[in-house]
């Protein structure tokens, strides 16, 4: 999507402004997923903590850029893609504080069960696994984010189906953990809230991607079939 | 908008839109004025009792075009018309050369972008297309003034002292006093050539919420400088640039997803 600059360089100077901030925001999510996913597996204290008091840093964006947003609206009062940029910013941003609060809940979870210490978590790879498809699709939405690339943003969503997917097959294997040693139940709940929390990041990248096909294309896909939205964003 | 209910459908979850019958349709019309062609092929439809709201830039075309629906041009010569602008129901030729202007004025009448009072009564001046018609009975009279300032939200105002100049009104005031000259004559279609541009912003609200009340018995074209008078008032929007037709869609869809480049650089400011 090309487009020309407006009339009012100060128009295209706070549309960037807000454009900068939402990837710096993006930014900020994806290395408190990584450091949580890794404050699971490795149980290191550092990583945990830091996720823990970075997360108000998330939300503070969020508020500002919201704010930004509203600023934004009554002083320029944009119209066609201008305004599906603001409102899908203002959604976006609502969609990366939320990733941001599931990292926070698996660093806090991931906190409770090395203290806990009953469940041998290294061998639970999956998590590792799956929680680094999602990091990789929130990269991919941000990505097309940044390069109003409705294709790459339509292949975020068809990764949604394969964290759904391997969450399943966790709650699976995990079920069989419990029916096995019922001592593991505590723990292998929490496992499971991780793994919960995972796919709701890959829940909130999704959205985010059909963000990016609403600001380019003009059309509303959520809620639609896969191969519709594959359509719309490829036409 | 509409209601929410009806925009949503209860099993799909998609849009639902019922197309209004047609008041009048533009058939391949130019306009020139002597050598200039200021109109180059125009087709478009005009919704009954709906808004359409005529955008573009100065110069574009969108109040000539707007006076060709009343014959205004008529006025000057070696002004020319090409093609046609069908008025339904009846099926009649506004650019005909058989057809009276007088009688299209009555039928469709025109609101201005300044207040144009005649140096009369406020009841004279609402009265003064009917006079033209020929109307002599007072108490039809009478009737069709009251009828016509409480349809323009200003009988409240005006009721005691319709034999004072009309001058002394207010601008929003002047100007909701010249719509209801316009109204007097039970028009089917109104044109507004911007008609808020010389009025503050409670007037302007004001007309703009008549606007909304008048489309319940009248069909409504408007040309608007403001882009967002144009987003909050009209049902349907076309986008003029050269005189020439560039698009027209329903309002909504057109200030959020329009078709066009040329539009969506207008409508977000990006245009020299």
């Amino acid at each position: 999507m090309v487009q020309s600059e407006h009339l009012s360089k100060q128009f295209d100077a706070d549309l960037q402004g807000l454009r900068s901030h939402v990837l710096q925001m993006g930014g900020l999510v994806e290395s408190q997923i990584v450091a949580a996913i890794e404050g699971f597996a490795t149980g290191n204290r550092e990583l945990i903590e830091r996720v823990i008091n970075n997360e108000p840093r998330v939300n503070g964006y969020e508020v500002t850029i919201d704010g930004d947003c509203s600023h934004t609206i009554v002083k320029r009062q944009p119209a066609a893609s201008d305004l599906r940029m603001i409102m899908a910013i203002s959604k976006t941003v609502t969609d990366l504080e939320r990733i941001g609060d599931e990292a926070e809940k698996i660093a806090r979870m991931s906190k409770q069960i090395h203290e806990r210490d009953r469940l041998q978590v290294q061998r639970f790879g999956e998590i590792r696994h799956v929680g680094s498809i999602a990091v990789q699709m929130l990269r991919q939405a941000l990505d097309a984010f940044a390069r109003l690339d409705a294709a790459q943003a339509a292949q975020v969503v068809r990764e949604d189906v394969t964290i759904d997917d391997e969450f399943r097959s966790i709650v699976r294997q995990l079920v069989t953990f419990m029916m096995e040693d019922p001592r593991t139940i505590s723990s292998a709940l929490e496992i499971v809230w991780i793994a919960k929390a995972i796919e709701r990041i890959g829940d909130h990248a999704k959205n985010m991607a059909e963000n990016v096909i609403y600001i380019v294309k003009g059309t509303d896909v959520r809620h639609t079939r896969f191969e519709d939205l594959e359509r719309e964003a490829k036409g | 908008m509409t209601a929410l209910a009806e925009r949503v459908g209860p099993e799909t979850g998609t849009e639902v839109q019922n197309q209004p019958a047609l008041k009048a349709e533009v058939r391949g019309l130019s306009f020139h004025y002597g050598e200039v062609r200021a109109l180059k092929d125009i087709n478009m439809a005009l919704h009954e009792k709906q808004v359409t709201a005529l955008i573009g830039p100065s110069g574009c075309g969108k109040s000539t075009f707007l006076r060709c629906f009343n014959r205004m041009h008529d006025l000057y010569p070696g002004n020319r018309y090409q093609g046609q602008i069908i008025f339904h129901p009846d099926g009649l030729d506004l650019l005909g050369r058989d057809v009276d202007p007088i009688e299209v004025r009555m039928r469709i009448s025109m609101v201005f972008q300044k207040p144009n009072p005649f140096p009369k009564s406020i009841f004279e001046n609402v009265a003064y297309g009917l006079r033209v018609r020929g109307e002599r009975n007072r108490r039809n009279v009478e009737e069709k003034v009251e009828q016509a300032l409480r349809g323009a939200a200003l009988w409240e105002e005006v009721k005691d002292r319709l034999h004072q100049l009309a001058f002394n009104l207010s601008g929003g005031q002047q100007q909701r006093m010249c719509i209801a000259r316009a109204l007097a004559t039970d028009p089917e279609i109104l044109l507004f050539d911007e008609p808020t541009s010389a009025l503050d912003p409670i007037a302007t609200a004001s007309i703009e919420e008549l606007i909304h009340e008048l489309k319940r018995k009248v069909t409504i074209l408007i040309v608007t400088h403001n882009m967002q008078q144009a987003a909050r008032v009209s049902d349907y929007t076309a986008y003029m640039y050269l005189g020439e037709l560039i698009e027209f869609g329903v309002t909504d869809t057109l200030f959020i997803k329009p078709k066009m480049k040329q539009t969506e650089d207008y409508i977000t400011g990006r245009f020299g």
